[in-house]
């Protein structure tokens, strides 16, 4: 026993995979063959499904011996994408006829998964660039695996492509179209959502400035903006349509009512986050307001106003969107959306969702590296 | 009520009066009612001198030294610094004021934090680079420039604010229980660098402290208070010599001050509540 | 008294200040058409006459702030509640998809929560995708949920919900992993020290510190939920509620509706926040919280 440190998931796709071979036919051809060895039909897994209930069997066995946790991650790593692969690549051209045992060994599978995200995870390794890697792997394999269980379910249980395309549809779609994706993240991304972002965001930025200047304006306008922060601001947006026509005009003026109000909020409330002893030192050496403000409070405030900027970097993608619904060229990508449904074009809708979600990400990741650069000062920086 | 204590230099060669303070007083307005946090308070003191204030808490102790540094406006009496108002002293950058806490910026390093006032005057870079040096030297953070405040010990960064408040050159500093968050040990070793530091610039010092050894050991003259209303009860002159090895704290002398400082604090302090 | 006449005074003429802003603007904004019918109606009307006409367009660019009274006046009180003009029964449709999501999503966020806080795989592997899912447009969303929902057969209050859901999960899953650390290392210590199971420890510990971490998230999704149930109703070609109101007063040009429909909206939403701030008071004072 000593030589063994069982983990529930290991033990657990093994008695997967037994339960598999014991329930037989993976898929509705291997069914039928089997019922009638005659025919001799070509079914998939002939030769391959040996192949995996081993790979899922032994890495699941070696996976409990006491080996070093990089060298178990490693053996759990390669028989679950190994099995996986197989599993993939295998329902080719038999969609929709898998059984309850695809299920079973793409589980197995899946849990090893698991298992070796948590060997990763529970690893604390000494070098920087090593923890860094593994923040990066971890999350990876997560993704990895959504992808991995969407394609296998959606090809398995013969999902109909209008319902939900597998990734891989989505994928050569992407690549397929790239100069109308192009295009559509220049008209919606470049010119609504960047313009309208740096317009809101400044103006939220120096209305907080005014507010803080005069004490009145800030009373007044506080509770204001944390009611109207609450309000569904999107509303607007037909009304924006007709006011600036169909161009991305309209858009960058729904996304900058949008931003405005977390930004003055967030950035009033960092204007008041200095301490009081570091006021009072400001005091002592007579620093006038501006000094007080560019040297103390608006370095003080940074924390808020990221966090302002974060929130905005979705709501500014959102805002552009939802106003194409409203009325647009015929380009942009939420008025790609809009049609591509109506045509059942659904691979093309998932193309645009995934790049939307991709430059989402993209576009919040660059604010959140800034913030980790301009504000590397503040406790919740330091320790990563 | 309480006898207005006198307190006067103790020699006529005491020439220049830095803190000046006449009849003051001070009310805060509460949710319970006013509270006189300071009272009566008459107070001199000359260039040179290391005073320290001691009393328990809400005594007024550091509210005076607010009132000194123009943080608070007394409600009733005069002070005056180096023959100004305390807001003009302010403005002129009269004094150098040490926090309880470090009170250092985050996002500045080491030196740019004991640049911040020089930046605020307004003084050219080079001047600035030869200050800098100069009183990191003075509080022996040399080699600590580039560091930020966080990676530094309490200790360090407590001295990193007195080099903040020495920078500019004011001839005044007043510290606010600067060593009260510090363990013994690192307090002991602070304490014997600001008298050496006090030896050599020749600033005049206004001290806060609840600690009796601490007041005793470091002063010139040592202000007891009390409080309700805030006010001070006695002043007592230290015979001690100028040069004070740490053991001095074991010497008669010392022990017979010390008894002296506690006894007016006893005297002061009203139990009947 | 003092803190509430500080604050009314100044919110109050702010707000007057809005209002006269928006006089102006309506005069200017619907001006140009309103010359343009006075000249091809050939009259000259006086200065006051054409400013009083500019506000009483049948569809302005900008219609009045009474204009936009009068017509949620109207279609709130006067109109019969089952009335399709109705912007009570318009806001009930909205209002029954926000609470279903919202409670959907409250309870997908605190269960995200406890997983996090519990499973260090999870903690390690979801982060960044709770993160990234919402950089996904939401709207991007909503037709597929949509379609394909419909497709199976599940039409009405459950795909609107789904996008509130979606979008209320975030916020109280953000929140939670944050209350369900915030006991202080001085706690979970003394918790050890009983040798408390990890179940004692989450009920008597975790639990209760972050109720105030719940409610102030809980604001937040409530109002998400109630972005995500207008927007659900764009591309469902949804017949009621707040957002079909936009869509059908967009399609038309009737700014009056749509102004009158988002005053609905911001009214819903302020009574949702204000219910869950109500909520999170009695709670807060049921556990023996001060009151603030």
């Amino acid at each position: 026993m000593a030589r063994l440190k069982p983990s529930w998931q290991a033990a657990f796709a093994l008695l997967l995979v037994v339960l598999a071979l014991i329930l037989g036919a993976m898929t509705q051809p291997e069914a039928e063959a089997l019922a009638n060895p005659a025919a001799g039909a070509a079914y998939p897994y002939l030769g391959t499904k040996g192949v995996i209930v081993g790979l899922v069997g032994v890495a699941a066995l070696a996976s409990m011996l006491r080996l070093p946790p990089f060298a178990e991650a490693l053996v759990l790593f390669v028989g679950a994408h190994a099995a996986a692969w197989l599993l993939l690549t295998g329902i080719g051209g038999f969609e929709g006829t898998a059984k309850a045992p695809f299920y079973l060994a793409l589980t197995a599978a899946w849990l090893l998964g698991w298992r070796c995200a948590a060997v990763l995870s529970a690893m604390r390794p000494g070098q920087r660039w090593e923890r860094v890697a593994l923040n990066l792997v971890v999350p990876a394999l997560f993704g990895l695996w959504l992808l991995i269980l969407w394609e296998a379910v959606v090809r398995g249980a013969g999902i109909p492509f209008i319902l939900l395309p597998p990734p891989s549809a989505i994928g050569a779609r992407i690549a397929n179209s790239l100069p109308t994706l192009g295009e559509d993240m220049r008209q919606t991304i470049l010119k609504s959502v960047f313009i309208g972002y740096i317009v809101g965001c400044g103006a939220g930025f120096a209305v907080a400035i005014l507010a803080d200047r005069f004490l009145f304006l800030r009373r007044g306008l506080i509770p204001i903006g944390n009611m109207v922060s609450a309000l569904p601001i999107i509303g607007v947006a037909p009304i924006m349509v007709m006011w600036f026509g169909f161009d991305w005009q309209s858009k960058a003026a729904v996304v900058i009512i949008m931003t405005f109000f977390p930004m003055l909020v967030n950035t009033v409330a960092g204007l008041a986050a200095s301490g009081h002893m570091e006021r009072d030192l400001m005091r002592t050496y007579a620093s006038g307001y501006w000094q007080t403000l560019v040297k103390l409070r608006l370095p003080a405030a940074g924390p808020f106003i990221f966090n302002a900027l974060k929130i905005n970097s979705t709501l500014a993608l959102i805002g552009a969107i939802v106003a194409e619904f409203f009325g647009t060229p015929v380009v942009g990508m939420g008025f790609r959306i809009s049609t591509e449904v109506g045509r059942m074009n659904i691979d093309m809708v998932w193309a645009e969702i995934a790049v939307a979600a991709l430059a989402g990400s993209v576009f919040y990741g660059v604010v959140a590296l800034l913030e980790r650069a301009a504000t590397f000062w503040h406790p919740s920086m330091r320790g990563r | 009520m309480s006898q207005p204590a006198s307190i006067t230099p103790a020699t006529a060669e005491t020439a220049r009066q830095v803190v000046s303070a006449k009849n003051l007083g001070l009310t805060f307005q509460t949710n319970d009612g006013p509270v006189q946090a300071l009272s009566n308070v008459d107070l001199t003191i000359g260039k040179g001198e290391f005073v320290s204030f001691i009393g328990p808490s809400g005594c007024g102790k550091t509210t005076l030294l607010r009132v000194i540094a123009d943080l608070e406006k007394p409600s009733s009496g005069s002070i005056s610094i180096n023959g100004m108002s305390a807001e003009q002293a302010r403005e002129k950058r009269a004094y150098g004021y040490v926090f309880q806490a470090a009170a250092l910026f985050p996002w500045r390093t080491i030196e740019r934090n004991v640049a911040l006032p020089l930046e605020i005057i307004g003084l050219p870079k080079a001047e600035q680079a030869k200050r800098i040096a100069r009183t990191l030297d003075l509080v022996n953070l040399t080699g600590f420039e580039k560091k930020y405040p966080w990676q530094l010990s309490g200790g360090m960064q407590q001295r990193a604010s007195i080099a903040r408040a020495l920078a500019f050159d004011a001839d005044l500093l007043l510290m606010d229980e600067p060593f009260g968050a510090l363990d013994e040990i690192v307090r002991d070793h602070l304490n014997e660098q600001l008298l050496e530091l006090w030896g050599r610039t020749e600033k005049t010092i206004c001290f806060v402290t609840h600690s009796i050894p601490e007041a005793v050991y470091l002063s010139t003259r040592i202000v007891v208070m009390s409080p309700r209303p805030g006010r001070v009860t006695d002043v007592i002159e230290s015979t001690l010599p100028k040069e004070r090895p740490l053991d001095i704290r074991e010497t008669p002398e010392f022990l017979a001050i010390a008894a002296r400082v506690r006894d007016g604090l006893r005297a002061g302090h009203s139990y009947e509540d | 008294m003092d803190s509430l006449r500080s604050k009314i005074v100044p919110v109050s003429t702010i707000l007057a200040g809005i209002v006269v802003l928006w006089y102006v603007f309506a005069v200017v904004l619907n001006a140009p058409f309103q010359r343009d019918l006075d000249r091809r109606g050939g009259v000259t009307p006086t200065t006051t006459e054409f400013i009083a006409e500019t506000l009483a367009q049948k569809k302005p660019t900008l219609p009045a702030p009474h204009q936009v009274a009068e017509n949620f006046f109207k279609n709130t009180f006067q109109v019969k509640i089952t009335s399709a003009r109705s912007l009570v029964y318009n806001s009930w449709v909205t209002l029954s998809s926000t609470l279903l999501g919202f409670a959907f999503g409250t309870v997908l966020g605190i269960l995200i929560a406890v997983g996090i806080v519990h499973v260090t795989t999870l903690d390690k592997s979801l982060m960044p995708w709770i993160i990234a899912s919402q950089t996904i447009p939401i709207l991007a969303v909503a037709p597929m949920i949509i379609v394909v929902l419909a497709a199976v057969g599940i039409t009405g209050l459950i795909p609107k919900a789904l996008i509130s859901t979606y979008l209320s999960f975030f916020p109280v899953a953000v929140g939670m992993v944050k209350g369900l650390r915030s006991p202080e290392l001085m706690h979970l210590d003394l918790m050890h020290t009983y040798n408390a199971s990890r179940t004692q420890t989450f009920w008597k510990l975790r639990v209760p510190a972050s109720v105030p971490f719940l409610f102030a998230s809980m604001k937040v999704a409530v109002a998400a939920s109630l972005v995500g149930a207008i927007v659900g109703e764009l591309p469902t070609g949804a017949v009621a509620g707040i957002g079909a109101k936009l869509l059908a007063g967009a399609y038309y040009s009737q700014t009056i509706d749509i102004w009158a429909a988002l005053v609905a909206g911001s009214v819903v939403a302020a009574l949702l926040v204000a219910a869950v701030g109500l909520a999170s008071r009695i709670v807060e004072r049921a556990m023996g919280g001060r009151p603030a």
